[in-house]
């Protein structure tokens, strides 16, 4: 077994909450709670360290830079939500926070998520190389490889055609909305199975430290 | 004055920083710089409404001896020590706040989201009932990725893992680019209603 206190107390919080796959109890509620506390104060301390510090402290009081004064009274403004009857400031900073990130998002979001992703998914239908190794190396893999152009300009187009509500899913259109879910409920399973595997190398990471570092049985 | 002014300052915060995008050089570039500073500093202090509205909560848990309370106690403890760590003797590496980190909040944080993996897999089994042909497309393409991520898969068939590769590169790509290009779309109209004042929400809907 370890020696090292750090380790035993690691080793702790770990099993309380691992407890809770018994049921709800105290001890889970202890690290749950204890876990909220710590996350908050290292966040209040990381953001204090690598934003305001460096961002707001330093240059208004050391270098000078007056200017700062704005933010700061937007963020003193954004405080007085904590008090009802002067909470209507908090506003301004808001205003402020969701007017600088909606800009900013419009135009991010229509060049790297809109134009982009039509841009790449509208290439050449026929990839060269994909078919030279079909013809020589004849196999269903290959064959998947050859036509995976196709099958992802086929699935994008009826994907957005699914999601395109002002039209009634019937006919021809109804049709290609269809297909258009099968392929979001590929998309939804591969990342599903994706999400599972990494929460189980999680677990698998917290087995191997009680049973390694903890237990020192492997 | 209550609602008027965060209208006037929503929509020049959102057309600086949508001008600046066509016109990159003095004013525009300095102003969105300045304005990218001010934001960072902006959403710090609500990052601290955040943590003072929850200390006033369990503050007033225990004051009024409310069900739970000593756990209240137990958070403003965490609180209290990791703060202090960090405020008196800094983050850098070795100081307590580090030592607290490492042996609390990455093993807690860790072993939190490790548990998900019980319950993802109890939604898995309700999930993958496949009782249409889209929940089975669903089953199919989960396990056929998952068993190509594990020894085993590539043990029953070789070809297993270039199948696991396949499904994320093209079919799964095409969904995710769908869903991308409506949550761009979606992204820009909404922005554009919040810039131009239609949408008004976030001011408490009035």
């Amino acid at each position: 077994m370890s020696t090292d206190p750090g380790v035993w107390i690691a080793a702790f919080l770990t099993m309380c909450i691992l407890s809770f796959l018994y049921r709800d109890n105290p001890f889970y509620r202890f690290a749950e709670h204890l876990f909220i506390g710590v996350s908050a104060a290292y966040w209040a301390v990381y953001y204090y360290y690598n934003i305001l510090q460096p961002n707001l402290i330093d240059p208004m009081f050391v270098q000078g830079q007056l200017l700062l004064i704005i933010p700061l009274a937007l963020g003193v403004m954004m405080l007085t939500r904590l008090f009802p009857k002067v909470g209507w400031m908090s506003r301004w900073p808001l205003a402020f926070i969701v007017g600088t990130y909606a800009g900013y998002n419009l135009i991010i979001y229509l060049q790297s998520d809109a134009l982009d992703q039509v841009t790449a998914t509208l290439v050449s239908l026929v990839q060269v190389e994909a078919w030279q190794t079909l013809f020589q190396h004849p196999s269903f893999v290959n064959f998947l490889y050859a036509i995976g152009v196709p099958v992802v300009i086929m699935g994008v187009i009826t994907g957005i055609i699914y999601f395109f509500f002002s039209k009634e899913h019937k006919g021809v259109f109804g049709g290609l909305a269809k297909i258009g879910i099968w392929f979001l409920m590929v998309a939804f399973g591969a990342s599903f199975g994706y999400t599972v595997m990494a929460r189980i190398s999680l677990l698998i990471g917290r087995v191997y430290f009680l049973l390694h570092n903890w237990l020192q049985l492997i | 004055m209550k609602k008027e002014v965060p209208l006037i300052i929503t929509f020049v915060a959102g057309m600086i920083m949508i001008v600046q995008y066509f016109v990159p050089h003095w004013p525009f570039s300095n102003l969105q710089q300045m304005f990218n500073n001010w934001f960072l500093i902006i959403t710090v202090f609500a990052l601290i409404l955040g943590i003072l509205n929850l200390l006033k909560n369990h503050i007033e848990k225990v004051s009024r001896r409310r069900k739970g309370w000593l756990y209240s106690i137990v958070l403003m403890t965490g609180f209290m020590i990791m703060g202090v760590a960090g405020f008196v003797w800094g983050p850098a590496e070795g100081r307590p706040f580090d030592w607290i980190y490492w042996h609390a909040h990455v093993p807690m944080s860790s072993t939190m989201f490790a548990l998900l993996a019980f319950f993802v897999a109890s939604a898995s089994y309700r999930a993958f009932r496949a009782r249409t042909a889209e929940a089975t497309l669903l089953l199919v393409s989960a396990i056929l990725v998952m068993m190509s991520r594990v020894p085993l898969g590539s043990y029953m068939w070789s070809q297993l893992p270039l199948i696991g590769d396949w499904i994320m590169s093209y079919p799964n790509m095409a969904g995710q680019r769908a869903i991308m290009i409506g949550i761009a779309l979606g992204v820009v109209s909404t922005s554009l209603r919040i810039i131009l004042g239609i949408e008004r929400t976030y001011l408490s809907g009035k």
